[in-house]
């Protein structure tokens, strides 16, 4: 049904339709309307049987969530940011046993400094962690992609992350076609674990491996995640036959097939991307955009295949490695090994910073011209970086680096964005 | 495209004023985008929300940086933010208050702008005698209505009770209804008077 709604109410809904039967979350921003928007599903009725727990931290959510899975439940919960790292050893736990829980996260810096806007920083840390992460771009995606994800997870038997980009699509409200319960159901068949905690007939789940198996025990779970390259194609196309929409998949292209240039991305920043490529195409530059959509596995083939007619390649990111620059750009590079192509890292919209179709615009004209610098931070304010290199080069107890640059900016309450 | 930015502070229904008023667009058949400037917001903070209205899919994401109209619920934040900042000069402008621009102290920029697109409707003094309580926001959406043209009141009316529900939509409703109306004979009266 078409409704004009919330996306984090939409994947409520849409989460509810998977009729999980168990849910156990901890609220953070920005994912909290979703698990609100679960419970209240859950006391109403309206999603039965299932059990909300509330648990008292990120660590008990994905604790839970794996006894619960490990149980022979279909399990759900959400996090983001702080939360996602407070539960990562459990994270790495869920992936280890082969447990198909689905989470979604909430996109979301981390701390320190302390922000709650959107980045991809929180994903990108458990990017090594054996989840399957997938991005969507839109809030219809990230309904079509929590359908699939259950699917997905539950015939690897592997745990899966659905991405949303924090506030920027949870708290966006918008038109989105909610699927219906009978078609769902007919898409998503009950769970069938392959692994069960079941007295009738007993196992035990998580075995301490030693130096003698330890290594196939990770390269299956690789395998798996290699399988998956073919799982997540075939699922989008099952998805689209049913649902008449193109929704998840590996990688999609916009305006790529003569682009001399092409702009990779992941998440909602794609649509403003599209936009931007429009404008630049009608003055006559070859530009088009990459969406990743898995970024675990990560489809080198795919990706490939889509870049290497292109003379250069931007990756633009909501995610930095200190230290080193791009985190999905080196993925990249990887994908490009032996091809002759420009290739730039953007660093852009960390802790929510807008990224403009006029910043986009501007970059991507200098990534033509390869004015671009390898490692480009986007509408960076050199004026209070310099500000800080200054006041550290000049005195020794030059204080808190946060708090000084709040300083120079002064205050922000009058600004409009 | 059509892009609506409201000004208001943290506890007016800043947030939910651009949530209806995309239920209102979509209801008439229109793609609509409304989110939030994402802040953590404070009771009594300016609050900033946006919506955007076409004929086909919102792709981009940007915060609304050149607005087609402003609706301000707060007249205080009038000499806090620069609400204008991006205002094109066909802007329409519709400011909470009871007060004219020159009383409020904006008379120099609103000469900026075309003088019969910008108005003020005392949308709190609505919103006390019908709900009781001084919630702006539904109210000024029927001033919005009356003054662009760009969603009927109808489609507010539908807006609110697709939110609401009992006493707080009926009352929204009514509240939205005469705001529609004291902005439509304000309306005429600025026609009027650039007639002689």
């Amino acid at each position: 049904m078409l409704k004009q709604t919330e996306g984090s109410h939409a994947v409520a809904e849409a989460v509810a339709l998977c009729r999980p039967d168990v849910i156990c979350a901890y609220p953070i921003s920005p994912q909290t309307h979703i698990v609100e928007g679960l419970g209240e599903l859950v006391k109403s009725g309206a999603l039965a049987p299932c059990e909300f727990i509330n648990v008292e931290s990120e660590f008990a959510a994905m604790s839970v969530a794996i006894g619960a899975s490990a149980a022979g439940a279909r399990a759900y919960t959400a996090t983001a940011s702080q939360g996602l790292l407070f539960m990562a050893e459990a994270v790495y736990n869920a992936s280890g046993l082969g447990l198909p829980i689905v989470m979604t996260v909430a996109n979301r810096a981390i701390g320190a400094p302390i922000n709650i806007w959107n980045d991809h920083s929180d994903a990108m840390s458990q990017r090594d962690s054996g989840w399957l992460q997938l991005y969507a771009e839109t809030n219809q995606e990230a309904v079509d992609l929590h359908i699939q994800a259950f699917k997905l997870a539950e015939e690897l038997s592997m745990p899966v992350m659905v991405c949303m980009d924090g506030f920027i699509l949870t708290h966006a409200v918008e038109r989105v076609d909610v699927p219906e319960p009978t078609d769902v159901d007919a898409f998503l068949p009950p769970y069938s674990p392959r692994q069960v905690l079941d007295p009738a007939d007993p196992v035990s789940i998580g075995a301490m491996v030693g130096p003698e198996a330890f290594m196939e025990v990770r390269y299956l779970a690789h395998a798996k995640q290699l399988s998956a390259l073919e799982h997540i194609p075939r699922i989008a196309a099952e998805f689209e036959a049913r649902f008449g929409r193109t929704s998840g998949g590996l990688v999609r292209g916009y305006r790529c097939d003569d682009a001399e240039t092409i702009v990779v991305a992941l998440g909602s920043v794609i649509g403003t991307l599209k936009e931007t490529v429009d404008a630049l195409r009608a003055d006559g530059v070859k530009v088009g955009v990459l969406g990743i959509q898995s970024y675990r596995p990560f489809p080198l083939a795919a990706v490939r295949a889509a870049l290497q007619g292109a003379q250069r390649v931007v990756v633009l990111e909501k995610s930095f490695c200190v230290g080193l620059g791009g985190v999905v750009s080196t993925d990249v590079r990887v994908a490009l090994s032996g091809l002759q192509l420009h290739g730039y890292t953007v660093v852009a919209g960390l802790g929510g910073r807008a990224i403009t179709r006029a910043s986009l615009e501007r970059m991507l004209k200098d990534a033509v011209a390869d004015r671009l610098a390898p490692l480009t931070f986007l509408d960076l304010d050199w004026r209070i970086v310099e500000r800080q290199l200054a006041r550290e080069a000049q005195t020794r107890r030059s204080g808190p680096i946060a708090e000084n640059l709040l300083r120079d900016v002064g205050t922000v309450a009058a600004k409009v964005a | 495209m059509l892009q609506i930015r409201f000004h208001g502070r943290g506890g007016q229904g800043v947030v939910t004023a651009a949530e209806l008023l995309s239920i209102a667009a979509f209801a008439q058949g229109h793609h609509a985008q409304a989110f939030p400037s994402f802040g953590s917001e404070r009771t009594g903070a300016p609050v900033v929300a946006f919506c955007r209205i076409d004929d086909r899919e919102i792709r981009v994401r940007e915060p609304i940086l050149a607005p087609d109209v402003l609706i301000v619920q707060d007249p205080t934040l009038l000499h806090q933010v620069d609400v204008f900042q991006g205002l094109g000069a066909d802007g329409y402008v519709l400011i909470n208050s009871k007060r004219g621009f020159d009383e409020l102290g904006v008379g120099e920029i609103a000469q900026r702008f075309r003088r019969e697109r910008l108005l003020t409707v005392p949308a709190t003094e609505i919103a006390l005698k019908h709900l009781g309580r001084p919630l702006p926001n539904a109210v000024l959406l029927g001033g919005f209505a009356a003054l662009t043209g760009i969603v009927t009141l109808d489609a507010v009316a539908h807006a609110i009770r697709d939110k609401f529900t009992g006493k707080v939509a009926d009352g929204n409703v009514a509240a939205a209804t005469e705001a529609y109306q004291a902005v439509s004979h304000a309306l005429v009266e600025v026609t009027d008077a650039q007639a002689d």
